[in-house]
């Protein structure tokens, strides 16, 4: 049992896992599932700086952080025990499209040669973590939600404005990979 | 049960952007630690769900977004198939919550964010490999370094709450 769970899940197991979430959420305690709102009472706790998007009692909206910290403690969990003993399978088209662009695919979850301790400080550094990180936080905030929030409670609950934010989430996405990402690397190198 | 003594269902019409977008409904007050420690607990398994379908890895993002890989598109879609159902199933049959009371569905009303945000926010997430969730998963199965990119999320929800009114909505 436990060689099964080690292994990678395929998506026919996790799509409807994570879709329980929203029954799980609403029946539990009337929760609407969204988890780009964590960074805003994280912003309303610490450093609300009398800016009035960030003043109301974030403590209502508490069970959202400790879900996240659910989550990262999930990520510990799985990491630790349950593992997959075996390199990750990456397809071939896009191993050989990253390797162009000198991201060479090795065994974990995330690429070395971004996601290491050595780049904190150079040019990968700013645009992969600090800039990445930036339009996620802003971009979710913006759009009143993230995959979560807009692609799966929205789309759930058949509202339209998440419909049109879900395709404006890929059109970024595929703007990125195609269009910017390969001059990100040039100026990287 | 009598269809004549249900309860219609409550839709709420709301969608100032100073709401929480994710909201908490209950009526019932909670404890802060006790009644939460559910959620914590939720989270949890969420969080190995994510890591085990390797939601979390940079690499299955790439592979959406070049269209070489069905895995992501059939998490997404499997999880929404999943979701319309049981609120179908709830609203079909007004299922209470554990403190009996009517679950609260609000209307998400369009304003221009959805385009602009939902633009920017894909860049952002073609880049960092990770949507918020995923984020701290990543920080949990140890990849260290992502909690500069959560810490510079945190940083991009705050400069949009000081920006805000002076974006277009």
């Amino acid at each position: 049992m436990l060689e099964i769970i080690r292994q990678p899940w395929p998506w026919y197991v996790a799509g409807p896992l994570i879709g329980l979430t929203v029954p799980a959420l609403l029946l539990i305690g009337n929760k609407h599932f969204g988890i780009s709102s964590s960074l805003r009472h994280i912003c309303a706790a610490c450093i609300p700086a009398n800016i009035s998007f960030f003043k109301y009692d974030w403590k209502k909206e508490a069970w959202n952080l400790f879900f996240v910290a659910g989550i990262l403690l999930g990520g510990v969990v799985a990491s630790q025990l349950l593992s997959n003993p075996d390199p990750i399978v990456v397809s071939p088209a896009t191993t050989q499209a990253l390797e162009a662009l000198h991201i060479p695919v090795d065994n974990n979850l995330m690429p070395s040669a971004i996601f290491s301790v050595e780049n904190l400080l150079n040019l990968k550094g700013l645009f992969f973590f600090i800039i990445g990180g930036f339009l996620v936080g802003f971009g979710t905030r913006y759009a009143g939600g993230c995959t979560s929030g807009h692609s799966i409670m929205g789309l759930s609950t058949f509202q339209w404005p998440s419909l049109v934010a879900t395709c404006c989430f890929m059109l970024g996405g595929f703007a990125m990979v195609h269009l910017v990402f390969p001059w990100i690397m040039s100026i990287i190198a | 049960m009598d269809n004549k003594i249900r309860k219609p269902i409550t839709t709420i019409h709301s969608s100032l952007p100073e709401e929480c977008e994710a909201p908490n409904n209950q009526m019932e007050k909670e404890s802060l630690i006790t009644s939460n420690l559910k959620y914590l607990i939720l989270g949890v398994l969420f969080g190995i769900v994510f890591v085990k379908a390797e939601i979390i890895s940079w690499y299955r993002i790439q592979e959406m977004f070049r269209l070489h890989s069905f895995h992501m598109y059939g998490v997404i879609g499997s999880a929404v198939v999943v979701g319309m159902i049981s609120v179908w199933l709830i609203r079909r049959f007004n299922i209470k919550t554990m403190k009996d009371e009517t679950v609260v569905f609000h209307e998400k009303k369009f304003h221009w964010g959805n385009v602009i945000g939902g633009l920017i926010f894909g860049l952002g997430w073609a880049l960092t490999g990770a949507c918020p969730g995923p984020l701290f998963a990543q920080i949990g199965s140890g990849f260290i370094v992502v909690i500069v990119t959560l810490l510079s999320a945190i940083a991009g929800t705050w400069m949009y709450g000081l920006l805000r009114d002076g974006l277009p909505h």
